[in-house]
C-alpha cells in the first residue's frame, strides 16, 4: 500500500448549483501523506467541493487532477467518498453489504479485517436494519478500507459516532496518511490529526462576492 | 469490471427476494390483472379465448411498468448510487447490470407463469409454446427501455407514473408484434405472419438492449451531476 509521488491539484475551479454560484477560484493542492480539513459555515459549499471532486457534481470551471496519472481508470474510481448518506440496505446483511462493496471495488477478498476495525465483527450477521445511527456509519466508514484507494474524501464522517469509534477512525486515518495516502474532510469537529492542514473555505467565498 | 457487474447483479437480486423488494409483486400483480378480465367480461370461453393473448401482454406490460420505479430510484435516496458511479464499472454497463436483474425478477416469472394464467382466460394449449417465445424473446425489450424512463425521473417524487408515462410509447412496438406472433399462432393467419412477428419482436429486443443503457446512462449523468 504505497502511493509515491501522489497528489491532488484544483486549479480555479468554481461551482455552481442551481443558478447560484457557489464558490469560484478556488486553487488549492494536496501531496501524498497531507491531511486537510475543510472550515466553514454551513452553505460555503465544503460537500459541493468533496463531491466536484468525487465526479458527483458538475465542475462548471477549472480543473481537479489527481497524479500519478491512470489511463486505466476514471478519477473517482481512484478515491473514496464517504458522505451524508451510508448507502446501506436495511434488507441485507453487514456481512452481505461488506462483501458486496469488495466485489464492486474489486477489492479485498476478506471483509473481516475492515469490519474488525470498525468493531463490527459481533454484528456481521445481523440485518442493516436493526443497527443503530452510529453502527451504520461505522459501517459506511468501513468502505475505506474494503479497497485501497488513495485519496479519502470524508463528508462530516464522526457524525453520529461514539468516542471510541472517533479514536478508531483516527488511528486508521493515520495510517492512511503514513502510507502516503491524501484525506480531505468536510468538519465542524477536530479530527484531532497533527498534521493537518486547515482550509478554510468562507475566505474563497468573501472573494466572490466582494 | 466482470466482476462489479456480477456483484451488481446479485445485490439487485438478493434485494429483490427479501422483505420489502418487490420481486413478488410483478407476479401477483399480473395474476389480478389476468384473474379480474373474466370477471368483467364475463364467462363468455370463446370471447375469452380470443382476446386471451392480448391480455397476458397488456398484463406483462403492466407489471413491468409497476415495477420500474424500484430500478434507481431506491438507489438514489440511500446515497447507493454515488457509490455505484463512482466505480470502475461504466454507468452503461451498470445500468445493464440493473435490466438483467429487473428482466430476472419481474420478465422471466412473468413468461414462466403466463401458461398458468392462459388456462384462466381459457387460451387454447397449442398457443402456449408460441406465447412464451413470444414473451420471452420480447420482456427483455421491457426492462431495458424501462431504464430509461427510470433513469429520466430518478429524484422525482413519486416518479414512478411519471416513468410510466415517459416509457410507454416505447413499450408499444413490443405489445403489436408480441400480441401478433401470440394471435398468429392460434387463429387462422396467413402463414409467415408468426416468423415475422417473431423476428420484429427479436430485433426491438436487441436495439433495446443498446438502446436502454446507453440512454439511461445519458440520462443519468444529466440527472445526478
Amino acid at each position: 500500500m504505497s502511493h509515491t509521488a501522489t497528489s491532488l491539484t484544483i486549479t480555479d475551479l468554481a461551482c455552481e448549483r442551481g443558478a447560484r454560484r457557489v464558490f469560484d477560484g478556488l486553487s488549492l493542492s494536496l501531496e501524498g501523506g497531507e491531511a486537510l480539513v475543510l472550515t466553514g459555515p454551513n452553505g460555503v459549499g465544503k460537500s459541493s467541493l468533496l463531491r466536484q471532486i468525487a465526479g458527483l457534481v458538475e465542475v462548471s470551471s477549472g480543473s481537479i487532477s489527481l497524479a500519478p496519472a491512470d489511463e486505466d481508470h476514471p478519477m473517482a474510481a481512484r478515491l473514496h467518498y464517504v458522505g451524508h448518506l451510508d448507502a446501506l440496505k436495511p434488507a441485507m446483511s453487514v456481512h452481505e453489504t461488506a462483501r458486496f462493496w469488495a466485489d464492486f471495488y474489486g477489492g479485498a477478498a476478506d471483509v473481516m479485517p475492515a469490519l474488525d476495525a470498525f468493531d463490527l465483527v459481533p454484528l456481521a450477521t445481523l440485518p442493516v436494519a436493526y443497527l443503530s445511527a452510529g453502527q451504520k456509519r461505522r459501517l459506511g466508514l468501513s468502505r475505506l478500507l474494503l479497497a485501497s484507494r488513495v485519496l479519502w474524501l470524508l463528508d462530516e464522517p464522526t457524525v453520529g459516532l461514539d468516542t471510541a469509534s472517533i479514536e478508531r477512525l483516527k488511528g486508521l486515518m493515520e495510517a492512511h496518511l503514513e502510507g502516503g495516502g491524501m484525506i480531505m474532510a468536510a468538519t465542524h469537529l477536530d479530527l484531532g490529526l497533527a498534521q493537518a492542514r486547515h482550509f478554510n473555505l468562507a475566505d474563497v467565498a468573501r472573494q466572490v462576492t466582494a | 469490471m466482470r466482476r462489479a457487474f456480477s456483484a451488481v447483479l446479485m445485490r439487485d437480486l438478493r434485494l429483490a427476494t427479501r422483505a420489502g423488494g418487490g420481486g413478488g409483486m410483478a407476479v401477483f400483480f399480473f395474476l389480478i390483472v389476468v384473474t379480474i378480465v373474466p370477471l368483467g367480461i364475463g364467462p363468455d370461453l370463446n370471447l375469452l379465448a380470443m382476446i386471451a393473448p392480448g391480455m397476458l401482454w397488456v398484463g406483462l406490460l403492466l407489471s413491468a411498468l409497476l415495477t420500474l420505479d424500484r430500478l434507481f430510484q431506491a438507489d438514489f435516496e440511500d446515497g447507493s448510487m454515488d457509490i455505484l458511479m463512482m466505480g470502475d464499472l461504466p454507468l452503461e454497463a451498470l445500468v445493464a447490470a440493473k435490466a438483467v436483474g429487473h428482466w430476472l425478477t419481474t420478465g422471466l416469472p412473468l413468461v414462466i407463469a403466463a401458461p398458468l394464467l392462459g388456462l384462466l382466460l381459457n387460451l387454447d394449449e397449442s398457443a402456449y409454446p408460441p406465447l412464451m417465445l413470444a414473451m420471452l424473446l420480447g420482456s427483455p425489450a421491457l426492462s431495458f427501455l424501462g431504464t430509461i424512463g427510470a433513469a429520466l425521473t430518478v429524484g422525482v417524487r413519486r416518479g414512478g407514473l411519471l416513468a410510466s408515462l415517459l416509457v410507454m410509447p416505447f413499450y408499444i412496438p413490443v405489445l403489436i408484434f408480441g400480441v401478433g406472433a401470440a394471435s398468429a399462432a392460434t387463429s387462422a393467419m396467413p402463414s409467415g405472419v408468426y416468423g415475422q412477428s417473431l423476428s420484429l419482436l427479436g430485433a426491438v429486443s436487441l436495439v433495446s438492449l443498446v438502446v436502454g443503457p446507453v440512454a439511461a446512462a445519458v440520462a443519468l449523468r444529466a440527472n445526478l451531476r
